[in-house]
């Protein structure tokens, strides 16, 4: 693990937008004054034609992405998480979900990692905005690899996909093999499981690392795919490990933890700890710093896994 | 013609301004993150505000009478964290934990944290709107404190600053000042080779309010055109500041490659020579 080779997720979205416009003349994209950050600028640079820097303005982003989809396009639309699902949530409601356009939005800069921008700018509550949304595809890629698939992924079917990207550089964790609607085992285990997105997949590898030290088998589960989630994988593993933890850079209240915990309770419940942020705002800092400064830090995460593995009486 | 003692003002507001500049590049270089050009910008105009303009109180922020600044492009938060440091709102040597974990100079200014932020900005578009509230806020209640608000040419191309903009005209609100910070650049490039915003001033007129168009780093000028707005009547104020996006600093003047990117240590300590200090 530690030893780990580490990728820009920005970086693999835009290098697979590029190679996206090649193989599909018909691709657009935009994006809202941030195409340096987010690297649908490297599209820009290939196809000027096809690619519109609309500035400040994510709503209008968003209603543009709408028509220019209801033509039969296929249309990317980038910016910040806090500006996609934020700023811009009912142009993305309205004129794309409920017109069913063929818009994929991906956002860049979710969660805590953002960093010293703050609090403003720390979106925490994108996946449950987004999953909440009819027709709605939502993904939260953990690595590189993931991101190039689900980028690629999301082309391949006619309705609005939402993916959440984080700024920092991310471990590669998986093998890139993403499939919508199904959920990737990166480590079997029969004791716990721990199911997780986003940065924070590496993290539970990390933790099922400590806890296999000490004769512990968890169960690693990378929910990338949000929406549609593996419900098949998520009844196996509470079926076959009788507790689950989750974790994600994200709010506990409406993120992968409530869709988890709502799920087993009603399909196969069993006991539940969910790591995320708690029902706060984030704030600047050191963006690695930030997850310990929130609870989402290894130690944390490991004695929530002890407290499930006691409430299961696995241990004393 | 200007007497001895506006000279001697404006000398002791161009040196206050320079005390700016420089915590800019230092706290944005410490940071390691930051928004330099567009703080370097608006220095001029929040330094007029802070020493010349507000009818504030350090020892009491919340005075109700006061004067209101609302920084709707929250970004340029190291300008305005070290403007109220030398004004006495918080001690110039916190000013180097902006960005950091448990600091009060959040990366975009936060009135929870710092007392003397009026509101907490950062997603552009909502300081106008909340400018509007507290004016209208103000004349309900009869108080004679007068709002400003800071908005950047980029943050014009959103929707929402059309919005309120046509709020504080309507409502005549002559306790307003809308104050563009008209750089000419946003994070990408130019705003007008990406989304043109011209003719601004025109704009600003179309939507009823006394516009003036002036030189955003000619402190007279500021003055003179927040004069002119406390004596105009029946609608808000305008005024178009003519500015050059990382003012000060010869190499990131009308670069929009610094928006959002601090200085590298060797930068910072050129940048700190032009501005005749060290690091
Ligand atoms: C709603 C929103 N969209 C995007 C951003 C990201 N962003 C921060 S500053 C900026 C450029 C703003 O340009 P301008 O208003 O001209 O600022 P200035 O050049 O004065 O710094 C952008 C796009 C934001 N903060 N808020």
């Amino acid at each position: 693990m530690a030893a780990a080779r580490t990728e820009s997720l920005r970086d693999a979205y835009g290098q697979t937008l590029v190679e996206i416009g090649r193989s599909d003349p018909g691709v657009v994209v935009l994006d809202a004054d941030l195409s340096g950050s987010t690297r649908t600028a490297l599209f820009g640079k290939q196809f000027p034609d096809r690619f519109f820097n609309v500035g400040v303005m994510e709503p209008t982003m968003m209603t543009m992405a709408a028509g220019l989809a209801l033509g039969g396009r296929t249309v990317y639309a980038s910016t910040f998480a806090i500006f996609a699902a934020g700023q811009a949530y009912n142009a993305v409601r309205q004129s794309i979900c409920y017109n069913h356009a063929n818009v994929k939005i991906v956002a860049t800069h979710g969660g805590l990692l953002v960093g010293g921008d703050g609090g403003t700018h720390q979106m925490l509550e994108d996946v449950g905005l987004m999953r909440g949304l009819p027709g709605m595809s939502v993904i939260v890629p953990a690595d590189g690899p993931t991101t190039r698939a689900a980028t690629r992924a999301v082309a391949e079917f006619d309705g609005p996909a939402y993916i959440r990207l984080t700024r920092e550089n991310l471990p590669t964790v998986t093998d890139g093999t993403f499939a919508l609607g199904r959920a990737g085992e990166l480590r079997g285990g029969s004791d716990l499981t721990l199911i997780a997105v986003g940065a924070l997949v590496a993290r539970a590898l990390e933790v099922a690392e400590e806890l296999h030290k000490v004769g512990v088998e968890a169960r690693v589960l990378d929910f990338a795919s949000i929406k549609p989630f593996d419900e098949k994988a998520l009844l196996r593993a509470a079926r076959d490990t009788g507790a689950i933890l989750t974790l994600e850079e994200h709010t506990v209240l409406t993120g992968l933890g409530a869709l988890v915990a709502s799920t087993t309770s009603e399909t196969y419940p069993v006991p539940i700890r969910r790591l995320g942020v708690p029902d706060v705002f984030g704030e600047s800092g050191e963006p690695w710093a930030l997850l310990d400064r929130f609870g989402l830090s290894k130690e944390r995460a490991l004695e929530e896994a002890w407290e499930l593995l006691r409430m299961r009486g696995k241990v004393q | 013609m200007e007497s001895a003692v506006g000279r001697s003002r404006i000398e002791e507001l161009a040196g206050r301004a320079l005390e700016v500049r420089r915590d800019v590049i230092r706290m944005t270089y410490t940071a390691g993150s930051g928004h330099p050009g567009g703080s370097l910008s608006v220095t001029d105009l929040v330094t007029a505000l802070m020493f010349a303009e507000l009818r504030i109180d350090p020892a009491n922020p919340n005075w109700p009478d006061r004067d209101r600044l609302v920084l709707s492009k929250g970004h340029a938060a190291p300008a305005l964290y070290s403007a109220m440091a030398l004004r006495g709102f918080l001690p110039r040597d916190e000013l180097l934990s902006l960005r950091r974990i448990g600091s009060r100079l959040q990366g975009h200014v936060d009135r929870n944290k710092l007392p003397g932020i009026e509101a907490s900005t950062g997603c552009l578009g909502q300081g106008v709107g909340m400018a509007v509230g507290m004016a209208l806020d103000g004349r309900l209640a009869g108080r004679s404190g007068r709002v400003y608000t800071i908005i950047g040419d980029g943050e014009c191309q959103a929707g929402l600053t059309w919005e309120a903009l046509m709020a504080g005209g309507h409502y005549r609100l002559d306790n307003l000042v809308v104050i563009l910070d008209r750089n000419r650049f946003e994070t990408d490039g130019a705003t007008e080779d990406i989304m043109g915003i011209e003719p601004i001033t025109d704009k600003f007129r179309a939507f009823r309010y006394e516009t003036l168009d002036i030189d955003g780093h000619d402190l007279g000028a500021i003055l003179a055109a927040f004069d002119h707005a406390r004596a105009t009547r029946g609608r808000p104020t305008a005024i178009v500041a003519r500015t050059v996006k990382g003012k000060g600093v010869s190499f990131m003047e009308n670069q929009f490659a610094y928006h959002g990117k601090p200085p590298t240590k060797t930068e910072a300590e050129r940048a700190l020579i032009e501005l005749g200090t060290t690091l």
